[in-house]
Order: structure tokens, then sequence, then C-alpha cells
């Protein structure tokens, strides 16, 4: 199955029933997979005449409590910014699925991670967060869209899925066995009175500064929580590991490659992958800054993820940028080569 | 690591992607592990197109496909573009019908099959990539009737059932020349 096809099914057994979107290379096969499907179960495919009005879509569904989803690349996110703001601003929960491609402005349709700020810290204005996952197989992009769901409902909030032009459009096998936990109550959804309870209001403009600063201090509350609760890496050779390599996503497959051949020469490498990006596992960078000799971060940007590495590990050691960009992706070689010269102490 | 790393490479239209899914569900079949990647966007088009499969006895790591083990070269352009990254010792297989120049590596074992023309004689002009696969089963000794079978179930439509047959006489054609 395609990394594409894997969310929308997921997606669709996790319960969401409501699907809004608009075609964008690489992720158009989740749309296609949804105008298919959500037909003959009935669910609502709807392709809405732009990002902007899609994103609009979710938010009103979203209020209703039922589970809700759209995806986009990266240009259309930025246009959905707005609306996730909107969101968080209700806390309502969502999922929103971006299969990045190369970028500024238009960019172009090859693979790239290039968002990783904008999905981790600038989506849009105000206090907010998402819950960003980073699947790095078409498994995980099965995975990570019902745990998104869940996640979602739980925190009342929005949930991104994370993913890249490989990601999206390469085949592996992958088995959609859950058992999917949907028991969240909503007393906040606006489902009608029937005559029986007080109006459910929702809604993201607080014009008492008092009430605003209140609803941001509750919501950060929650970011507490996840924090603590809901942060996921895997962590690939660390136990003895001297040079330290940071991945998430496809960067991360071509990271294990170089790290297995490094290992056959003999080097201590190893890895620590971020499946969230928010909350940012912080905790082991914490203590390869206390151990190993330098951290490389491998990465299909310019270099976004390094400053939280920076941040996690404290400086206490070199971390060096790995990369490419535009839609280009790293070599086992390349990464290899960047092991070595860490290895040899060339980390500056 | 016994991992082997295919490159099907063309025109778009020539079903490269279509080969590389058949053997991807091949492996996937026979208990490997496999990964498929295609290029994407304006290749699919009409330009060139390719695509990575990985079978291995191990987990996959990184999908994308710069140094193939085994190459299959269905235009000029894709040959030149990629004989030089096939690894030593590696396999390529030209379509000879579109391909006039010979491999100019002599570390890498080469195979040439006129699949179009073979394609055309047979009248299944649009199977010269199964043709081409038939080969490559037959010359990795992964010639088997079940995996075929299972795969061609998988990759081929229910809507398109009537083209199992023609695939498989296509497969069988290219083990046999």
């Amino acid at each position: 199955m395609k990394g594409n096809e894997a969310i929308a099914e997921a997606a669709i057994i996790a319960g969401c029933r409501h699907y809004f979107g608009y075609p964008i290379t690489p992720q158009t096969e989740i749309a296609a997979y949804m105008a298919k499907r959500m037909p003959k179960i009935g669910g609502c495919f709807l392709q809405a005449e732009s990002e902007i009005a899609a994103i609009n879509m979710v938010y009103g569904v979203a209020a209703t409590g039922k589970r809700v989803m759209t995806s986009s690349s990266s240009p259309g996110i930025s246009l959905k910014g707005e609306g996730i703001s909107y969101l968080a601003g209700a806390d309502l929960p969502s999922l929103i699925v971006n299969v990045q491609r190369g970028g500024p402005g238009l960019g172009g349709i090859q693979p790239s991670q290039s968002d990783y700020f904008q999905a981790t810290k600038g989506t849009a204005h105000g206090d907010f967060h998402m819950l960003v996952l980073a699947p790095a197989s078409v498994q995980e992009m099965a995975d990570l869209t019902v745990k998104g769901f869940e996640l979602a409902d739980k925190y009342r909030m929005t949930a991104m899925v994370l993913a890249d032009g490989t990601m999206g459009q390469m085949m592996e096998p992958v088995s959609l066995d859950y058992e999917v936990k949907n028991t969240v109550e909503k007393p906040w959804a606006t489902t009608g009175t029937n005559m029986e309870r007080e109006h459910n209001i929702v809604n993201s403009l607080f014009l008492s500064p008092e009430k605003l600063e209140e609803e941001n201090f509750k919501r950060y509350d929650r970011y507490k929580l996840i924090e603590e609760n809901e942060t996921m890496y895997e962590e690939y050779m660390m136990e003895d590991a001297e040079i330290c390599v940071s991945a998430f996503g496809i960067a991360s497959r071509v990271a294990k490659n170089a790290i297995n051949e490094a290992r056959e020469m003999g080097i201590k490498v190893g890895l620590i992958r971020p499946i969230t990006l928010w909350p940012f596992p912080k905790a082991p960078f914490k203590k390869a800054g206390e151990k190993v000799k330098s951290i490389i971060s491998v990465e299909l940007s310019m270099g976004q993820m390094i400053e939280d590495i920076r941040l996690a590990s404290e400086c206490k050691v070199p971390v060096t940028l790995c990369n490419r960009a535009g839609g280009m992706i790293p070599t086992p070689e390349q990464v290899l080569e960047a092991i070595i010269n860490a290895n040899n102490g060339g980390a500056k | 690591m016994s991992a082997t790393k295919f490159l099907f490479a063309g025109f778009g239209g020539q079903g490269i992607l279509f080969s590389g899914k058949f053997l991807a569900y091949k492996g996937l079949i026979e208990d490997k592990q496999v990964s498929w990647l295609p290029s994407y966007g304006p290749e699919m088009r009409g330009g060139t197109a390719s695509c990575s499969v990985i079978l291995s006895d191990t987990p996959v790591g990184s999908p994308i496909v710069s140094n193939p083990d085994v190459l299959v070269a269905m235009n000029l352009p894709s040959l030149d573009k990629y004989e030089d990254a096939v690894v030593s010792g590696g396999t390529i297989f030209v379509d000879s019908t579109l391909i006039e120049r010979k491999v100019k590596r002599t570390d890498v074992t080469v195979h040439y099959i006129p699949a179009t023309a073979l394609a055309d004689q047979n009248g299944m002009p649009t199977l010269a990539n199964m043709i081409i696969v038939g080969k490559v089963l037959k010359e990795l000794n992964e010639f088997n009737e079940e995996g075929i079978n299972g795969a061609l179930g998988k990759v081929i439509s229910a809507r398109h059932a009537n083209m199992l047959d023609f695939n498989l006489k296509a497969l069988k054609i290219g083990s046999e020349n």
C-alpha cells in the first residue's frame, strides 16, 4: 500500500467519516482514496474550492465532536494556517496531514522536511501548538494517523502527521489491525441541546484579556501533560554510541543505512529518531549531550530540527548539520562521510 | 545483508512503475521485506520514469536506490543516466530494440533483450516491460509460477482480469529469450 493510502484507510478505521481537501502533489492519493471510500461507508468526502475552505469545514465538523481530517502539502498547509489557529483557539480536535514538498513558495514536488518550523513552532498566530507526529514507514503512516486521532480527542487539539513526498509515494507492506479508542466524552460538542441543556458555544474570540489569558494558561497546562506523557522517540544503537545521529521520517531511514555501515567499520554511532516533533523528545538528547562526542542532525532542509537538538542537548557537544534541501535527499554515503568526519574529531 | 536493489527506468507509459510493483508484490508473497518508490509528478506524464524496488531478508532501510544491483533500462536516456550508478558486479538488462548502443562497463553482467520487438511480434505491444521482467526473473533464478501468479493477481485489478494471461505469456516469452 502507498503511504498516502495507508493514512486514508487508517483514518477511516479510526472512525473518521469527514474528509475535506484540495488536491496537491504529493498527497493527492489521500483525497483520491477518500473520494472512493467515503461514499461507500456513509461518510463525507468533499473537494473544497480551496485549502482555506477545507480547513474551515474541518472546524465546522470538529465543533460537533466528530472525527475529521484534511490533508495537503506544504504550500497548502500555509494557506490552512489561519484555520489551524482558530481550531487551537476553540480547543477543537482534528487531524491534519502534511506530505511535505520542497519550498519556499510553490517550490517543487519532491520530498522535503522544510516545514519543521511551521509544524512545530510557526503554524500561525497566537500561543498554541499542534501535536506533531513524524512517521518513518508506511506502517507508521497508518499507526500515527490512528494515534493522532486518539491524542487529538484526548487533549482537544489538532494533531498533525508530518510526512514527506517519499513517505507518501512509497509502497511497503502494512498491517491495519487496530483496536481503535474512540471513547473520549465530548460534552462541549454542538450536537443540539434537545431543550435539555444550555447551549454549547464553540468560539475562539475572547475580548476580555483576563479571560483570554486564562484560556491560554489552561491550554498550556494541557501541553505540559502532553510533554510528560506523550513524547515518543526511537533509539537505535545508542547504548555505547560515541557519535549520535538524529533524524526523523525518511532521513532516519537513510541515516540507519549509514549507521549500519559505520558500525561495520567499527565506529560507535547510534540514532535518536524523534517520532513526536512536538513535544520534542528532550530527554534522550540531554542524555546524549552528556556522553557522546558530537551530534549530527540529518535533515531534508537547511537545518531546522538542529535548533531543538542544540537546546535539548544544552549545547554540551557540537551539533552539526548533514543536509540536502529543495527536494533532494541525502545519500547514505553523505551521512557516512559526516559520521566518519565526526569520529575523526572533525566536527566544528 | 541480503538485499537486492532494483532500479527500473524508461519512458513514462512503458509500464516502468507497474513492473516494479509486480516485483515488489512477488517479493511480498515470498515473505521478503519489500519497498517500492516511484518517481512521481511530471515524469509520469510522458517523460522519463523510474522506480526503486528493494527485496530484502531484513527490514528495508532507505527505500531510495541510488546504486542498484539490478538496472532495467528501457530507453537510452535511462541507460546513459544510470549505467555508472550500478554496483560493480551488478546486472544490467537492456531493451535492445530501443537502445542501440552497448553497455560500456566491463565489471557488470549485461543482458540484451529485444523486448519491444518481441512484444510487437507477439501481438502485445504494451507488454515489453513484462517481457524484460520475465528475463530478469529467469536470470536471477526467481522464475516460479506461484509467486508470479500471486503477484499478477495483486497488480492487475479485477476489471482488467483479461490481461492476466497476456502478462503471464509476456513473462514466459522473456524467460525463454
